[in-house]
C-alpha cells in the first residue's frame, strides 16, 4: 500500500458516528460453543485413577484369561501330518515327480484318540506354507460369474485361468482351479465312520454367493490340471468343497473344513484313515495335514487369547502394584509448584 | 445518458464517462466536470480503502469553469504513468487541445480522480475521462494475490511429511525388491499363483507399484482437508469472540486469514506502531509555549489557562499569530450543520485537535469557499485566500500553506510541524532554547509536540517559487521528491512562533498487556515515527521498559556512519556484558542511525536485534518498520507487526502475523493485515488463548493424523510378510477411504474443542506460552514419539489379530474386518486419552464414531453384492470377537497409559503441573498470580512540574553510575556513544536533518 501516506494524515474514519451504525451489527451472538465455553469435564490422571483403571483391568483379564484357556484346552485335537508319509520310498527323493505321476496315491493312515471327543467332531485339512492371500491369487475370481448363470462369460478378472479352448471357464480363476482334492475316508473298528459333508461351507454363500442354476462348465479341461475336478451336473451352491475353498484364508497356515463327524469317539479308540494323496504340496514345501477336532464356544483349539490375556493382566497388575508403591513411597503432591521453573527462577523464562 | 445500456467492460481508455449521484465508478476515470461550481464533487471511498467518510475530488484547473455542453467534446491529452496498485498516488499531466482553453500542462493527482469501485455521493453527475480499465484500475492491481504466508507449523508439517515420503519410498523399494526376489525363489514354486515362466521386464516394477499403491496411505491426505477445516474454525472463534469486541464501537475482531491462528502462538517479537496502536490517537490539546511563555503548566490544560485566555482577549499579537496559523494551517474542511455548529473534517488527528482548540480560543474557522479561507476572531472576520499548500509527508515531517490576507493583501507562508523540521529553520536571530527546552519537557510528559512558525513573502519571491513548485507537480518522475526539493527552497526563514503539546492517552490496558505478553516471551520492539523522548515516555508508562535501575537504555546514535558504527559496538558490548544479568536492556535508536546500521553494520545490528528483548526505534519510515520486519525474520524469529495506520501496512503485510487496529487513523492497517482488532489490549487475547489453543490442536491434530495413516499402513506392510511380499491389501477399498475420510477424521475434528488449560491459568501464567514458541508440542522428536506409538499399535492389532484368528478362523474378510475393529477402537481411545477436556461433543465424537463404525459396517454388511456380506453379523456374535477387541485396546493402551501417567506424575511439563494446579487446586495459582495492577501512567502519578523531568531522566546510564564526569570526559562531548543525553542530543540531531532534507 502507499507507504508515502504520512502518517498523521492517514486519512480518517475518526468521527464517531461513522462507526455508530455499525454498533451492534457484526455482533456475534453469544453463544457457548461460539465462545469455547461448553461445559467439559477434565480429567487428569490421577496416581488413584489410573492405579485403579490398571487394577480394574488385572481383575477383568485374568478370570477371562483363565477361562478362555481352559475352554482351549478342552478342545480335543488330533493332528496328523500326512505329506511325506504318503510318499513311498523310492519316492521320497523326488516327491514332485511322484505327485505329479499317474502312480496309485491311495494312503492309509491311523490315528489314536486320545480323549472322549464329543459330536460334532471337525474335520479339517490343514495346509502349511500355502499362500491363498497372494495377490495374483486371492483376486483371481469372478464372484458375478459364481452368483449368476446369466454373466457366464464375465472372466476378466480370473486370469491366468480365464478361458480354455477360447471357451470361459466356470468357475473360473486360479482359486477354483487349484481346489483341494486330497479325500478322506474314516473307518473305526473296520466300520466306515460317515463324515458328513453337507452344510460345511457358510449358509450365506450358499444362498448369495453361489448361484443355484450355475454349473461347471469347461473346467479343468485345459492343458494344465490344477487341483480337483468338479461335476458339472450339480450347482455351484452345493459344491460344498469349492465354497469352502473359495474362503480365501488370510494367513499361509490354515484349516479348512472338510466335514463333520456327528458320534462321539471314546479315548483310545482306532481310527483308520484312507486318503488319497493327491494335492501337490511338494514344490512348494509345503505341509499337509489331518485335523479332527472338537470346539468350545471360544472356537478351536487356540491357547493364544488365554495366555495374552493372562499375560495382559498379570502386567496391568504388576503396573498397578508397582504404581502404588512409588505413590506410597514417594508420594508427590500434584501441582507441585516448584515444578514450575519461572517461579524458582523468575527472570528466565 | 442514452437508452443503450453499456456494460463496464466496454469502457476504453479515453472514453468520457457520465456518472449521476449514488453510481459506482465503473472505472478509473480522470474527473473533467461536475455539477459542483466550484468543481467539487464527493466521493465514498469505503470499497476501496474501508474508509468511511467521504472524500472531495476536484476536477484540475484546466477544466474549471467549463460549460456542460463543451464536455462532451473535450479534446486533450493525459499523460498518466503505467497501472499501478497505489490508491494514494496518481502522478498525471493533462494537456487540453485548443479551442479549449490553453495549451498549458495541467498536473493531475489523485485529488482529480474518481477510482473504480468508489460511488459517487452528495453530487448530481460529474464526468470524467476513463484512464484505467478492467484488471488496470488500482482496485484491480490491487487486488493481485497477496503472498501466502506459511505458519512455522506448516512449515514443520511439511518438513515431517516429506520424511515420511523418504520413509515410503524406501520401505517401497525394499518391500518391491524383498516381492521381487521371493517371486523368483519361492513364487514360482507355487503352481497355484502360475506366475508366467518370463514376463516382460516391466513385471519387476509390478511389485513396488503395488507397493507403492498399499504405502500410498502413509501420508494422510485428509490432513489437509482437515486442517483447512480446523484452522477456518480457529478464526471463527476468533471473529466470534464476545471478550474482543471492541465496547465503544461494537467492532469484533476478524481474523482475515485464516490459516495462520497457529502462528499466533508462536511469535516471539511483537514490533508495535506507537500512535493510536498503544495510545488511542484521541488528540487533545494540553499546553502550548508562545515566544516562551508556557501555558497550561499548571492546569494540565491551556485550554482553561487564565493567562492564554488573557491574552487571546488582549489581541496579544503573537498569540494571535499562533492562533491563525493553529486554524488555517490545516487541510481540515469546516462544514456547518443544520444547527449551526461547526463540524470539522480533518484527516489527522492532530489537526483536528488544533482547530477544535484553536476554535475554543475564539479563533473560529468558519467557512471555505475554493481557496477562500474565513476565520472569525473575537467577533471580527478575516479572509484568506490559499495560494498554495504544501501537503505533510513523512520526509518533510512538516506541512505549510502559503496565503494571502485578504484586508492587506500580505502573503505568508504558515508552517507547522515535527520540531527538527521546524526549529534548524528559524531565522538566524530567533532564540531557540526557550521552545527547545519547551519541545523537552513536553516529549519528557509524553506529549506529541508541533512547532508552529510562520514567515511574511514577497510578492515576487512567492511568484518565483510558485512556478517552479508548478512545475515540480506536474512532473512525472520523482514527483514527490522534486516537490519536497522545492518545498524546501520556501520553508527556512521562519519565525517560529512556539509549540503546541498534544496529548495522546495510552490505551486502556496497554501496560497489562505488555507486561503479560512480556512475562510470556515475547520480545517487544516500538517502532514510531515519534520523537525519541516522546517514545521513551510511552514505552516507560506502558511496562514497555523497566525504569533504573531494573532497566537499561543504551542509545545509537550518530550521524556518520563511524559514528554509528562505534555507538553500535559500543551498545553491542555492554549488551554481551548484561545479557546475563536478569536485567532490562533495551536499545534506542533513531531512523537515521538505523539507516546508516540496516545499510553497512547488518551484521553487528542483527547480533544486537538478538540480544534484546526490547527494542525503541524512533523516527522511523514505513520502509524502514519493514526493513526490521524482514531483518527480525530472517534470524528465524516470528514476527508479529501491530499497527493501526496506513505508515503501519507494509510492516504488517512484511511480518509473519500482520494486526491491525481498526482504529481512528482508518481501516488502511486493519484492510492489510491479517488480524484486526479493536484494542490493543485484545492482543493478550489473541496471542495467549486463540494462538495458544490453535497451536496445540493443530500440533495434536496433524501428529494424530499421520499416526493413524501410519497405523493402518503398517499392518498392510506386516500382512505383506504373510502374504508373499506380493503386495495384497488386506483392508478393502471401501474401508480404507473410509477410515481415513471418516472413521479416524471425525473424532479428531473435535480436538479444535480440547483445551489443555483453562484462559484463565494460561492468563496467569503467561509463561506457559513458551512450549508454544519452542515448538514443543509438535516437533521432530514429539513425531517419532506418534511414530513410535504407530509402530506399537500396528503390531499389537495385527499380532493378536493373526494370532487370534488363526487355523480354521483365517478367513480374509472376517480377519481384516478384526484388524480394522482393532485399530478403531484404539483410536477412539488414543484421542480420549489426548482430549484433556470432554466436552459433550468430544463425547458425542469420540464414542458415537465407534458407534457408526458398526453401523456402518452392518449396513454393508447387509448387502449380498458387497464382499463383506454378513461378515460384520458373523463376527460380533463371536465372543471370540469381542474378547480379541478387549485386548487389543488393553494391550495397546496400557503401556501407553503408563508412560504418559509416569511422565505426568513424575517428570511433569509445565503444562501439566499447571493442569494438576488447575482441577486440584493447588498452590500454584495462588503463588504465580499477577494481579492486574493498575499501573497508572508516570504522568497521572506526578503532578507535572518543570523541574520534574530533569531528575527523572529514565535511563540508566551504565558504567557511569559512580561519576558521572568521569564518563564525560572518557567520551567526550558528542562521543558516538552518547548515553542519552537529552539536552547535548538536540542539536546534533538537528543538523543531521538538515542533511536529511
Amino acid at each position: 500500500m502507499s507507504s508515502n501516506t504520512p502518517s498523521s494524515s492517514a486519512g480518517g474514519v475518526g468521527s464517531a458516528d461513522a462507526a455508530a451504525p455499525r454498533r451492534n451489527s457484526k455482533r456475534p451472538k453469544y453463544s457457548k460453543f461460539t465462545q469455547q465455553e461448553l461445559p467439559a469435564c477434565k480429567p487428569i490422571l490421577t496416581p488413584r485413577w489410573v492405579i485403579s483403571a490398571f487394577l480394574l483391568v488385572s481383575i477383568v483379564f485374568i478370570p477371562i484369561g483363565v477361562v478362555s484357556l481352559f475352554a482351549s484346552r478342552d478342545v480335543v485335537e488330533i493332528i496328523d501330518r500326512y505329506e511325506t508319509a504318503c510318499v513311498p520310498q523310492n519316492f521320497s527323493n523326488d516327491k514332485v515327480s511322484f505327485i505329479q505321476s499317474a502312480v496309485d496315491k491311495t494312503c492309509n493312515r491311523t490315528l489314536t484318540v486320545k480323549k472322549l471327543m464329543k459330536q460334532p467332531i471337525y474335520v479339517y485339512y490343514q495346509l502349511d506354507n500355502f499362500y491363498q492371500n497372494h495377490r495374483r491369487y486371492v483376486k483371481s475370481r469372478s464372484d458375478s460369474q459364481l452368483k449368476d448363470n446369466s454373466s457366464w462369460n464375465d472372466v476378466s478378472s480370473c486370469k491366468p485361468e480365464d478361458m480354455s479352448n477360447d471357451q470361459p471357464i466356470v468357475p473360473c480363476g486360479l482359486i477354483a482351479w487349484s481346489l483341494f482334492n486330497d479325500t478322506y475316508n474314516f473307518s473305526l473298528n473296520n466300520q466306515q465312520l460317515a463324515v458328513n459333508k453337507k452344510d460345511i461351507s457358510w449358509k450365506s454363500d450358499r444362498d448369495k454367493k453361489f448361484g443355484k442354476d450355475v454349473f461347471p462348465k469347461n473346467f479343468q479341461n485345459g492343458t494344465l490340471i490344477g487341483g480337483n475336478r468338479l461335476d458339472p451336473s450339480v450347482p455351484l451352491s452345493e459344491q460344498e468343497d469349492l465354497i469352502v475353498w473359495m474362503r480365501t484364508a488370510a494367513l499361509p497356515t490354515f484349516r479348512k473344513l472338510y466335514g463333520k463327524i456327528e458320534r462321539d469317539l471314546q479315548p483310545n479308540e482306532v481310527i483308520q484313515v484312507t486318503l488319497l494323496n493327491n494335492y501337490n504340496t511338494y514344490s512348494f514345501n509345503g505341509k499337509k495335514k489331518l485335523v479332527l477336532s472338537t470346539t468350545s464356544w471360544l472356537g478351536g483349539k487356540n491357547d493364544f487369547l488365554g495366555i495374552a490375556y493372562l499375560t495382559v493382566g498379570g502386567l496391568c497388575f504388576f503396573l498397578a502394584l508397582s504404581f502404588t508403591v512409588v505413590y506410597l513411597v514417594k508420594p508427590r503432591q500434584l501441582g507441585d509448584p516448584s515444578y514450575l521453573s519461572w517461579n524458582r527462577n523468575p527472570a528466565g523464562h | 445518458m442514452g437508452a443503450v445500456q453499456i456494460q463496464a467492460q466496454d469502457i476504453h481508455v479515453g472514453n468520457i464517462v457520465w456518472l449521476r449521484e449514488n453510481d459506482e465508478v465503473p472505472c478509473d476515470l480522470v474527473l473533467i466536470g461536475t455539477s459542483d461550481t466550484q468543481g467539487l464533487c464527493y466521493v465514498e471511498t469505503a470499497a476501496l480503502d474501508g474508509e468511511t467518510d467521504l472524500k472531495t475530488r476536484v476536477i484540475p484547473s484546466a477544466c474549471m469553469g467549463m460549460d456542460f455542453e463543451l464536455l462532451h467534446k473535450i479534446k486533450g491529452v493525459i499523460e498518466c504513468p503505467n497501472p499501478d496498485k497505489d490508491i494514494r498516488r496518481f502522478d498525471a499531466n493533462l494537456r487540453l487541445f485548443p479551442p479549449f482553453i490553453d495549451n498549458d500542462l495541467c498536473p493531475l493527482t489523485i485529488k482529480n480522480t474518481l477510482l473504480q469501485s468508489c460511488y459517487l455521493r452528495n453530487t448530481e453527475w460529474a464526468c470524467g475521462v476513463a484512464v484505467y480499465t478492467g484488471n488496470e484500475t488500482k482496485l484491480g492491481m490491487s487486488r493481485g494475490i497477496p503472498e501466502p504466508k506459511l505458519t512455522a507449523m506448516d512449515a514443520m508439517i511439511d518438513k515431517l511429511t516429506g520424511a515420511i515420503f523418504v520413509f515410503q519410498i524406501v520401505v517401497v523399494m525394499v518391500l518391491g525388491i524383498a516381492g521381487n526376489v521371493w517371486k523368483d525363489t519361492e513364487a514360482r514354486k507355487q503352481w497355484y499363483v502360475l506366475y508366467p515362466i518370463e514376463g516382460p521386464w516391466y513385471e519387476l516394477l509390478v511389485i513396488p507399484l503395488r507397493f507403492e499403491l498399499l504405502c500410498s496411505i502413509m501420508i494422510p491426505i485428509s490432513i489437509k482437508v482437515s486442517l483447512d477445516l480446523v484452522k477456518s474454525l480457529y478464526a471463527k472463534f476468533i471473529d466470534w469472540d464476545s471478550e474482543m469486541i471492541d465496547q465503544d464501537t461494537g467492532i469484533p475482531s476478524h481474523a482475515t486469514n485464516t490459516a495462520i491462528s497457529e502462528d499466533l502462538g508462536q511469535v516471539e517479537y511483537i514490533l508495535t506502531d506507537k500512535t493510536g496502536t498503544l495510545t488511542e490517537n484521541r488528540m487533545i490539546f494540553r499546553r502550548c509555549c508562545i515566544s516562551g511563555i508556557f501555558y497550561g503548566n499548571e492546569s494540565g490544560d491551556a485550554l482553561k489557562d487564565v493567562k492564554l485566555l488573557n491574552a487571546v482577549a488582549g489581541s496579544s499579537p503573537d498569540v494571535v499569530r499562533f492562533l491563525t496559523v493553529m486554524a488555517i494551517c490545516n487541510t481540515v474542511i469546516p462544514i456547518k450543520s443544520k444547527t449551526g455548529a461547526i463540524l470539522y473534517k480533518a484527516q489527522s488527528q492532530d489537526e483536528d485537535a488544533l482547530v477544535n482548540a484553536a476554535a475554543r480560543l475564539h479563533m473560529v474557522y468558519v467557512n471555505k469557499n475554493a481557496n477562500i479561507l474565513e476565520i472569525r476572531f473575537n467577533g471580527s472576520v478575516i479572509q484568506y485566500e490559499v495560494l498554495e499548500t504544501l501537503e505533510f509527508t513523512s520526509d518533510r515531517k512538516r506541512m505549510s500553506v502559503v496565503v494571502k490576507d485578504c484586508q492587506n493583501g500580505k502573503i505568508v507562508l504558515l508552517s507547522k510541524g515535527a520540531d527538527e523540521a521546524i526549529l534548524p529553520y528559524a531565522y538566524a536571530g530567533q532564540q531557540t532554547r526557550a521552545l527547545v527546552e519547551a519541545v523537552e519537557q513536553y516529549a519528557q510528559l509524553g506529549l506529541r509536540t508541533l512547532c508552529l512558525a510562520w514567515r511574511e513573502l514577497k510578492e515576487d519571491e512567492y511568484q518565483e517559487w510558485s512556478l517552479m513548485f508548478k512545475e515540480a507537480s506536474s512532473t512525472l518522475v520523482d514527483r514527490e521528491w522534486r516537490i519536497a526539493e522545492v518545498c524546501q527552497r520556501l520553508e527556512h526563514d521562519f519565525e517560529v512562533l512556539g509549540v503546541t503539546a498534544i496529548e495522546d492517552r495510552l490505551q486502556d490496558g496497554v501496560p497489562e498487556t505488555i507486561e503479560t505478553l512480556r512475562k510470556a516471551g515475547i520480545n517487544f520492539w516500538m517502532l514510531t515515527g515519534d520523537k525519541q523522548n516522546t517514545a521513551i515516555q510511552i514505552a516507560l508508562s506502558c511496562n514497555f521498559i523497566s525504569p533504573e535501575p531494573k532497566g537499561q537504555l543504551l542509545l545509537i546514535d550518530g550521524k556518520t556512519e563511524g559514528e554509528v558504527c562505534r555507538s553500535l559496538e559500543r551498545v553491542l558490548l555492554t549488551m554481551r556484558i548484561t545479557s546475563s544479568e536478569p536485567k532490562d536492556v533495551a536499545f534506542v535508536v533513531d531512523g537515521w542511525a538505523l539507516e546508516i546500521a540496516l545499510k553497512h553494520y547488518r551484521k553487528a545490528f542483527t547480533e544486537l536485534a538478538i540480544l534484546s528483548r526490547t527494542a525503541i526505534c524512533c523516527r522511523v519510515t514505513p520502509s524502514q518498520k519493514a526493513q526490521l520486519v524482514e531483518l527480525l525474520k530472517s534470524c528465524d524469529y516470528r514476527t508479529l507487526a501491530i499497527g493501526d495506520g496506513g505508515n503501519d501496512v507494509r510492516m504488517i503485510q512484511q511480518a509473519d502475523i500482520g494486526v491491525g487496529i481498526s482504529g481512528r487513523e482508518g481501516l488502511q492497517a486493519a484492510r492489510a493485515a491479517d488480524y484486526s482488532i479493536g484494542k490493543f489490549r485484545f492482543l493478550k487475547r489473541l496471542i495467549l488463548v486463540h494462538g495458544r489453543y490453535s497451536y496445540n490442536r493443530t500440533a495434536f491434530l496433524s501428529q494424530y493424523s499421520f499416526y493413524k495413516s501410519l497405523v493402518i499402513c503398517f499392518i498392510q506392510i506386516f500382512f505383506s510378510f504373510i502374504s508373499g511380499v506380493s503386495g495384497t491389501s488386506l483392508f478393502n477399498s471401501v474401508s480404507l477411504m473410509a477410515y481415513n475420510v471418516f472413521y479416524t477424521s471425525v473424532p479428531v475434528l473435535v480436538s479444535v474443542l480440547d483445551k489443555d488449560l483453562s484462559e484463565g491459568t494460561v492468563m496467569q501464567h503467561p509463561q506457559i506460552l513458551v512450549y508454544c514458541q519452542a515448538g514443543r508440542l509438535l516437533n521432530p522428536s514429539t513425531f517419532a514419539g506418534w511414530f513410535g506409538r504407530s509402530l506399537f499399535h500396528a503390531i499389537v492389532v495385527f499380532v493378536i489379530t493373526i494370532h487370534a484368528y488363526a487355523f480354521e478362523k483365517s478367513e480374509m474378510e472376517e480377519l481384516s474386518m478384526v484388524a480394522l475393529s482393532g485399530c478403531i477402537w484404539l483410536q477412539a481411545f488414543v484421542v480420549a486419552l489426548e482430549t484433556n477436556s470432554f466436552t459433550i461433543l468430544q463425547h458425542l465424537a469420540i464414542w458415537g464414531n465407534l458407534v457408526a463404525f458398526y453401523v456402518i459396517n452392518w449396513v454393508f454388511s447387509a448387502i449380498p453384492s458387497s464382499g463383506m456380506y454378513t461378515i460384520m453379523f458373523r463376527l460380533c456374535r463371536q465372543p471370540s470377537y469381542w474378547i480379541t477387541m478387549f485386548l487389543i485396546v488393553a494391550a495397546g493402551m496400557g503401556p501407553v497409559l503408563a508412560l504418559k501417567y509416569f511422565r505426568y506424575t513424575y517428570r511433569p511439563s509445565k503444562i501439566n503441573a499447571l493442569q494438576q494446579a488447575e482441577r486440584m487446586g493447588g498452590p500454584i495459582l495462588s503463588l504465580g498470580n499477577i494481579e492486574p495492577q493498575p499501573r497508572l501512567m508516570e504522568k497521572e502519578v506526578s503532578p507535572l512540574s518543570i523541574t520534574q523531568p530533569k531528575n527523572r531522566n529514565p535511563v540508566y546510564e551504565p558504567l557511569l553510575s559512580d561519576s558521572p564526569n568521569s564518563t564525560r570526559r572518557s567520551f567526550g562531548s558528542g562521543a558516538p556513544f552518547d548515553f542519552f543525553q537529552s539536552q547535548s542530543r538536540l542539536s546534533s540531531s538537528y543538523s543531521r536533518n538538515c542533511k536529511d532534507n
